[in-house]
């Protein structure tokens, strides 16, 4: 047996449920009361595409040094699943605990040696004090919560102070918990050795964080980024981003007065009418957008295309998950990015944002109707799942009071009477970029037809092919025009200077900062470069130029964003090292850690390998 | 050859209706469909209401999806926005342009192979959301655009131009309209000026989801012996149920109608539809009654024209979505942006 683990405030453990059974709200609490310790955590659910029954699990990484992505491995596990017992056994770390219902006896081959086992007897305590099926099942999980909070020194406050918070409104339902809370507590305190070799202690390491999840957070940004037309169609993993949207405009958007709303929300009957209700809002000057993920990005296709040619701000939230086809649907992914870089037919190319946390996607979830209006042009707002559908510890959402719409290029009607012969796609200022109008602006003026078929710059139909080249450039040079407005990339610089670089974006984030340190101390210096944007800022070329190799780090198969790099920059490939993580789970700091240490020194020992007869 | 403009000049004497615009401020671009096109009798017919009713051109948006049919709005209203979209996705489109301003009055111009077809599910769905719009299907049972195959609404056992004999059963959208909770549903013939008017007109003035199947003969693809959408076809078949006169707002319009079989429709907006009823027993206020009468003139081997159905009490998709009387896309950053206030509970909320 080796040594059990011993850890304070860094950790992680991990619940086996049943899906269903009403551990998430149990789970929850252990999560919240940790933070209410001061103490950070980065928890993810991992959940199948099933309502009640599939397994399903939860994972709190408890980390005072607030390293917020997957570090991988499991300290201590909650094994409430018999379906997955060997599975989730098997996962533990040497030295870890494993915590269990011990009701009914397991034979000894189904435990592990190498680690600490602490039998409780859930079912049996449950029984004995609740004679309803149901509350059985729901107690059992406030009563293992006891248990815990007792193995792991947790202060038993913070627990009642989120059971409280959790109940508002429901008050109550509080005694109860609260006694459930402390059956499991005390009967650990009297029965096993608390607490173990894995503690927590109170911290001032939270802050004014907040911790919430993605796709409530671009939900937010989108209802302070001005969108009154929502339309969607529900797929995970984005449904719960449309739903905040609603949920926060009930709260914030309605008029006091009348109670009338200030917003539309369509639950469409495709991806189809989605994306063509937020096209024909947004032609008609409302802010609109659409939410969705994957399999939508593809059935919106026909359509992107004619927002691109035609010129329409529409804005689209994609979480993203594990393609292709259905593939896994509850299972994370960044496996879209080139299907909305590129997406549709003919040639086209689209903007898109790519946040890093939820606080990012409020921000962008905003900025990205101010970039759509500027640039008259869909823009994309790429989340995945992990960003979406779990609750992150973020910066609290920040917004400038002073900060007003942009709307873009529209002439209102005494625009239109002042414009010298207005026509909807001339290049007056050289950026690419027309002016544009609403209908029903001007009785006599600025009427004209927005299609999908070529036209000239007064928007009259044409099949000639100068004009049409014209057009195309044009919408080219709108597209420079984006490299200077979209969010740049953020670097950071090596402590000690690097030969070679890292490229990242997105939910990587977290792992990758906990990456550069890990490798930073095994003496691996990197600069890295974290990309926000499409298109690129020239700040991206420039990185690389500047370093010999770059490995690019991404969660799909192809590396789809080394290909864009390649594709649009010019950029030769054997200089771009690939690091795919693109199992479903979110990548993890020792994944990218292992692999870049892997290739960094097969490079540093090659010229010293002597050729092979 | 909407390259050549229209002459610019008016008669003098032409006449004006009561917002001063003659009915030539009505017109758009030279059309490009074949001559004797039944489309363009159509548009012709949306211009004649529009200027009957007196709305300004540009409180109009007029969509379409692709194909023949969907390229006739720049044919009429030049002085008003158009969106010639994607095929089969006008309807969502329109949707959307619709929730953006409620107070435009919203033209969606379709096709069969359009809407019966590719676009089937998005017809289907606007009709039952209640979108505030006038959706006129120009009806020829044929692809004119690609030149000469069948559409799901050719009858079985239609002949094509080529001989090939339609086996399939065709889909008759004024019957779904009514069956899908359309509130105003309405069939006409291009060829009948004097049924068709008044119709687009009670359809642009009803304040919910207005539905008109026009049958409108292909001259290229779809005017020959063995069409079932053939100009001599229909005038054979036609089965007016009704003759509608419409008077807007109450007002003291004399027609001459005859005596006995005359209903008055009062619609939302306070517009008079009124009906001389050629049909025993067809109420057109009664959904169940309007199916049945079209399944019973279909077995008869008719077509039934005229208004078929109208729920003078509609409810639009605004009012159920329960949003703000001003349009949505005239609202400012303090009617939208919650501020930094509301964001700082947000965040307390969040710790």
């Amino acid at each position: 047996m080796p040594q059990p683990l011993i850890a304070t405030n860094d950790f992680v453990v991990k619940f086996a449920n049943v899906n269903g059974s009403g551990s998430a709200s149990a789970n929850g609490l252990f999560a919240k009361s940790i933070l209410r310790m001061g103490v950070p955590i980065a928890s993810r659910n991992i959940f199948p595409s099933n309502i009640q029954g599939l397994p399903t699990w939860f994972e709190v990484r408890v980390s005072e040094a607030g390293h917020m992505g997957r570090r991988g491995g499991v300290d201590m596990m909650v094994a409430m699943n018999p379906q997955t017992w060997d599975r989730d056994i098997a996962e533990i770390e040497a030295g870890g605990y494993l915590f269990y219902d011990s009701t009914r006896p397991m034979p000894k081959s189904k435990f592990r040696d190498d680690i600490t086992i602490i039998g409780c007897p859930l079912t049996e305590i449950t029984n004995a004090a609740y004679s309803d099926p149901r509350q059985r099942q729901l107690f059992k999980n406030i009563v293992y919560l006891g248990a815990l909070s007792a193995l792991l020194d947790m202060e038993v406050e913070a627990v009642q102070h989120c059971i409280a918070a959790q109940f508002k409104g429901k008050e109550k339902l509080v005694p109860a918990n609260y006694a459930a809370l402390e059956m499991g507590r005390s009967w650990a305190q009297a029965n096993l050795q608390c607490p173990i070799g894995l503690t927590l202690k109170r911290a001032d390491k939270v802050g004014d964080r907040i911790f919430v999840e993605g796709n409530a957070a671009a939900g937010l940004g989108a209802v302070y980024g001005g969108a009154t037309v929502c339309a969607w169609y529900p797929i995970t993993p984005s449904t719960s981003l449309a739903e905040a949207f609603e949920k926060y405009c009930t709260r914030l958007r309605k008029d006091p007065e009348t109670g009338e709303k200030r917003y539309a929300i369509v639950q469409a009957e495709d991806e189809l009418a989605s994306i063509g209700m937020v096209i024909g809002a947004a032609w008609n000057g409302a802010r609109a957008f659409t939410a969705t993920s994957g399999p939508g990005i593809s059935l919106m296709q026909e359509f992107l295309g004619l927002a691109y040619f035609a010129e329409i701000p529409a804005v689209l939230f994609d979480v993203q998950r594990a393609g292709p086809s259905t593939g896994m649907p509850t299972r994370t992914q960044q496996s879209d990015l080139l299907s909305a870089a590129y997406a549709s037919h003919g040639d086209t190319k689209h903007v898109m944002l790519l946040p890093e946390d939820p606080s990012e996607c409020f921000t962008f979830g905003a900025d990205a109707f101010d970039l759509a209006d500027r640039l008259q042009t869909p823009i994309f707002v790429m989340l995945d799942l992990d960003i979406g559908m779990n609750d992150w510890l973020c910066e609290p959402f920040a917004w400038d009071p002073n900060r007003r719409m942009d709307r873009g290029k529209v002439l209102d009607a005494a625009g239109l009477d002042a414009a010298q012969n207005f026509g909807r796609y001339q290049d007056i200022d050289g950026d690419g970029i027309p002016y544009r109008t609403w209908p029903g602006t001007h009785p006599e003026k600025g009427a004209f037809f927005t299609r999908g078929t070529s036209r000239d710059r007064q928007a009259r139909y044409t099949e000639e092919g100068a004009p049409y080249v014209d057009n195309m450039q044009r919408l080219l040079r709108k597209f420079e025009t984006a490299k200077s407005v979209v969010p740049r990339p953020i670097m950071r610089a090596a402590k000690e200077k690097a030969r070679d670089g890292v490229i990242y974006y997105g939910s990587t984030s977290a792992a990758m900062k906990e990456a550069l340190s890990a490798l930073e101390a095994e003496g691996v210096h990197l600069d890295a470069l974290r990309i926000r944007a499409f298109p690129f800022h020239q700040d991206v070329a420039d990185f690389i130029a500047a370093h010999d190799r770059v490995f690019v780090v991404e969660q799909n198969r192809d590396a789809q964003l080394r290909t864009l790099l390649m594709n649009e920059e010019s950029i030769d490939p054997a200089k771009m090292i690939a690091v795919l993580h693109y199992d479903g789970t979110p990548i993890t700091a020792r994944f990218i850690q292992a692999a870049i240490a892997d290739r960094a020194s097969a490079a540093n020992v090659l010229p010293f390998r002597k050729a092979t007869p | 050859m909407t390259f050549l403009p229209k002459p610019k000049l008016h008669h003098p004497k032409l006449p004006t209706n009561t917002v001063g615009l003659t009915r030539r401020d009505y017109e758009g671009a030279i059309s490009t469909l074949c001559a004797g096109c039944g489309h363009d009798s159509i548009s012709a017919a949306i211009i004649q209401a529009c200027f009957n009713l007196a709305i300004p051109p540009h409180r109009i948006a007029k969509l379409s999806g692709i194909g023949c049919s969907s390229k006739t709005p720049t044919y009429f209203l030049g002085a008003a926005h158009g969106f010639n979209s994607v095929h089969g996705r006008m309807p969502s489109v329109l949707t959307g342009a619709y929730l953006a301003n409620r107070d435009l009055i919203y033209l969606g111009v379709s096709g069969d192979g359009d809407s019966a077809s590719i676009g089937f599910g998005q017809f289907a769905h606007s009709m039952r959301r209640g979108v505030n719009m006038t959706y006129i299907v120009e009806n020829n049972g044929v692809y004119g655009l690609t030149k000469g195959q069948f559409s799901a609404t050719s009858d079985k056992g239609s002949v094509a131009k080529k001989g090939a004999v339609n086996a399939d059963q065709p889909i008759d959208l004024a019957a779904i309209a009514v069956q899908l909770g359309a509130t105003f549903v309405a069939r006409s013939f291009s060829g009948d000026k004097e049924q068709l008017v008044p119709l687009i007109e009670a359809a642009l003035t009803h304040q919910g989801a207005a539905f008109i199947d026009v049958l409108s003969p292909c001259v290229a693809f779809n005017n020959h012996a063995g069409s079932t959408k053939s100009y001599d076809f229909i005038r054979e078949h036609n089965d007016a149920l009704n003759k509608l006169d419409i008077m807007v707002n109450r007002d003291a319009i004399t027609v001459s109608y005859a005596p006995g079989e005359v209903t008055d429709v009062m619609q939302h907006d306070g517009s008079v539809l009124r009906l001389r009823k050629l049909h025993e027993g067809h109420d057109p206020t009664d959904r169940a009654s309007a199916m049945h009468h079209i399944m019973e003139r279909k077995a008869a081997g008719e077509i039934v024209t005229g208004l078929i159905y109208v729920d003078p009490e509609p409810t639009a998709l605004h009012e159920s979505l329960g949003t703000v009387a001003a349009p949505l896309n005239a609202l400012g950053d303090s009617e939208l942006c919650p501020g930094v206030d509301a964001l700082a509970k947000v965040n307390a909320s969040l710790r």
